[in-house]
């Protein structure tokens, strides 16, 4: 049976989570579709129809799936499921939000954030913040997974898969979209950045992450942050990684005046090589750390911004 | 409007776990036990409904073993009115825990339920999203904000690219994100007081829910390590490691 994976996107674009989707979907063996579900989301269902590896793709077009609200999505892949022996989405706060509710629609269990296929029926993922690494096997006629993008590498834009429309069902109406509020940012997306730097604590302020930023423009770097950070007001809550926030796993992740708090661990030990400057030498970020640097931040980083 | 908050038991997040050797699970004999911590910050917006006279009753639940009492007697302390153990000593799962949720929902018609988004022991980040979905009620996960109105409730959520608004219809479900609130800490007067409200202990079986896992575990197992790496001297060093050994700039 061919296998679904539910695309998040803005309508315009693709985001990049969904073509990790897409690599885990081919280790499961079956065709891959993809739903594009929007208004006026033509373009990206194009993007999507060029993902290596994908069929075809489903575009479902309609003001109801405009915001991607949980309602109408999950009624409508609920519709859709009965032909896929899997239905997936990238572990993004899309898919969270959507795929429990589809789940449950079917009356099967849900398996989140995987980070291996074991076999079509059985997938790793982290629990207890990724301190231990779960084997879980699902005997549900339907399988429900997000999948953790970073354990996955992206399919290559090589593709050119039909795209079929589908009608849209009945909206529950049980919600509407108010408004939202986005970061913009000329920097690339944390989530697929190739170099993160993120900034702690130790930071004492946001009206330091300029010395942050500074250093991640001339890397072509992302900027993120530790919990403390953000819950101390000095960056928005997009930027936090961790646990609860963005998994990331760069080639490069600098933590600056992050102290590497489990829950922090959890969200970038991936990463290919991690460099930490603490002023702390005993700090536990230093336990996981390529290269660590004890210095104060507000020397360090002036003379990194020069050496870069 | 009454409302319904559900509770988890889980280790707590200071905690380092370990794997048993037999890799059939994480070792919990001896280990310290708390609420979970999304649970406590929605215990927390709901005792600050009530106190801000939009809601007029918090029943809290917990789905789990005996000891799941002192967890409830937690969310007594912090405000709630009364509390129901749903016991079990099977491992529940987000699906069963929806369901036996839904049960309750149904006995006790609450006009809004509020979760934590996720529990810090199996990470799953699904309850809510499952018992509004069984409830056919709207759901407002990852919130940083609740706003509740007439018939409905504005709950801004912590997405990827920021925030987002939306409206539900009321009764909803709602699922507590970090930014929501800072949970308070109980008072000793009223922790002795919470010793006196009324905590009702039931069976999954009598409200006709099946809990059986589905999923089956077939191993729990380390995650791989990473080496200690080294200290550099200064910033010189640290970009000439990074642009010659390790080649990533």
């Amino acid at each position: 049976m061919p296998i679904l994976i539910f695309a998040d996107h803005d309508n315009a674009s693709l985001k990049p989570a969904t073509a990790h989707a897409v690599t885990a979907a081919a280790k499961l063996g079956g065709d891959v579709h993809l739903l594009v579900a929007g208004r006026n989301a033509a373009s990206a269902a194009e993007q999507a129809a060029k993902l290596a590896g994908v069929a075809k793709v489903l575009l479902a077009d309609d003001a109801a799936y405009e915001h991607a609200l949980a309602e109408p999505v999950a009624a409508l892949l609920v519709s859709l499921a009965p032909g896929y022996s899997h239905v997936l989405a990238a572990a993004t706060s899309v898919g969270k939000n959507v795929l429990p509710r589809v789940a449950a629609l079917l009356d099967v269990a849900m398996i989140s954030d995987i980070t291996a296929v074991v076999s079509a029926d059985s997938f790793e993922r982290p629990i207890y913040a990724g301190n231990a690494i779960a084997t879980v096997q699902s005997a549900d006629p339907v399988k429900v997974i997000t999948v953790r993008t970073t354990a996955f590498e992206a399919a290559a834009a090589t593709g050119n898969a039909p795209v079929e429309s589908v009608a849209a069902v009945a909206d529950p109406a049980l919600s509407s979209f108010v408004s939202a509020e986005l970061s913009k940012s000329e920097r690339p997306e944390l989530t697929s950045a190739r170099v993160v730097i993120s900034g702690g604590r130790g930071m004492q302020s946001g009206d330091n992450f300029p010395l942050l930023e500074a250093i991640a423009d001339k890397l072509g770097a992302a900027v993120g942050a530790s919990r403390a950070a953000v819950d101390a007001g000095f960056v928005p809550n997009d930027y936090q990684v961790g646990q609860t926030g963005k998994i990331v796993a760069p080639d490069l992740y600098v933590a600056v005046g992050i102290s590497g708090a489990i829950q922090h661990l959890a969200g970038m030990k991936d990463s290919k090589i991690i460099v930490a400057i603490n002023k702390d030498e005993e700090a536990p970020i230093f336990q996981v750390a390529d290269y660590g640097l004890v210095a104060d931040l507000f020397k360090a980083l002036p003379e990194l911004q020069q050496a870069v | 409007m009454k409302i319904l908050c559900a509770v988890k038991r889980v280790v707590d997040y200071n905690v380092k776990i370990r794997v048993k050797t037999d890799q059939s699970g994480v070792e919990t004999s001896n280990v310290k036990f708390s609420m979970n911590p999304f649970d406590e910050i929605a215990v927390e917006e709901a005792v600050r409904l009530k106190e801000a006279g939009k809601a007029t009753e918090i029943v809290v639940v917990s789905i789990g073993p005996a000891q799941a009492q002192e967890t409830l007697r937690t969310a007594l302390a912090m405000g709630a009115d009364r509390a129901i153990l749903v016991q079990t000593d099977v491992t529940t799962e987000p699906l069963a825990v929806a369901k036996v949720l839904k049960a309750l929902v149904e006995k006790e018609a609450p006009g809004m339920v509020i979760l934590g988004k996720q529990a810090i022991d199996d990470d799953c980040n699904q309850t809510g999203q499952m018992l509004a979905a069984l409830l056919g009620w709207g759901q407002g996960t990852f919130a940083s904000k609740i706003a509740a109105g007439d018939g409905k409730v504005a709950v801004t959520r912590e997405i990827d690219g920021g925030l987002e608004t939306v409206d539900l219809k009321l009764p909803a479900v709602v699922t507590a994100d970090l930014r929501l609130n800072e949970p308070r800490y109980a008072s000793l007067p009223n922790i002795m007081k919470a010793k006196k409200k009324p905590l009702e202990t039931i069976t999954s079986d009598s409200l006709g829910v099946d809990v059986t896992p589905r999923l089956k575990t077939l191993k729990v197992a380390e995650p791989a390590k990473r080496q200690a790496g080294i200290k550099v001297p200064d910033v010189a060093t640290l970009v000439d490691k990074l642009k010659n050994e390790a080649r990533v700039i």
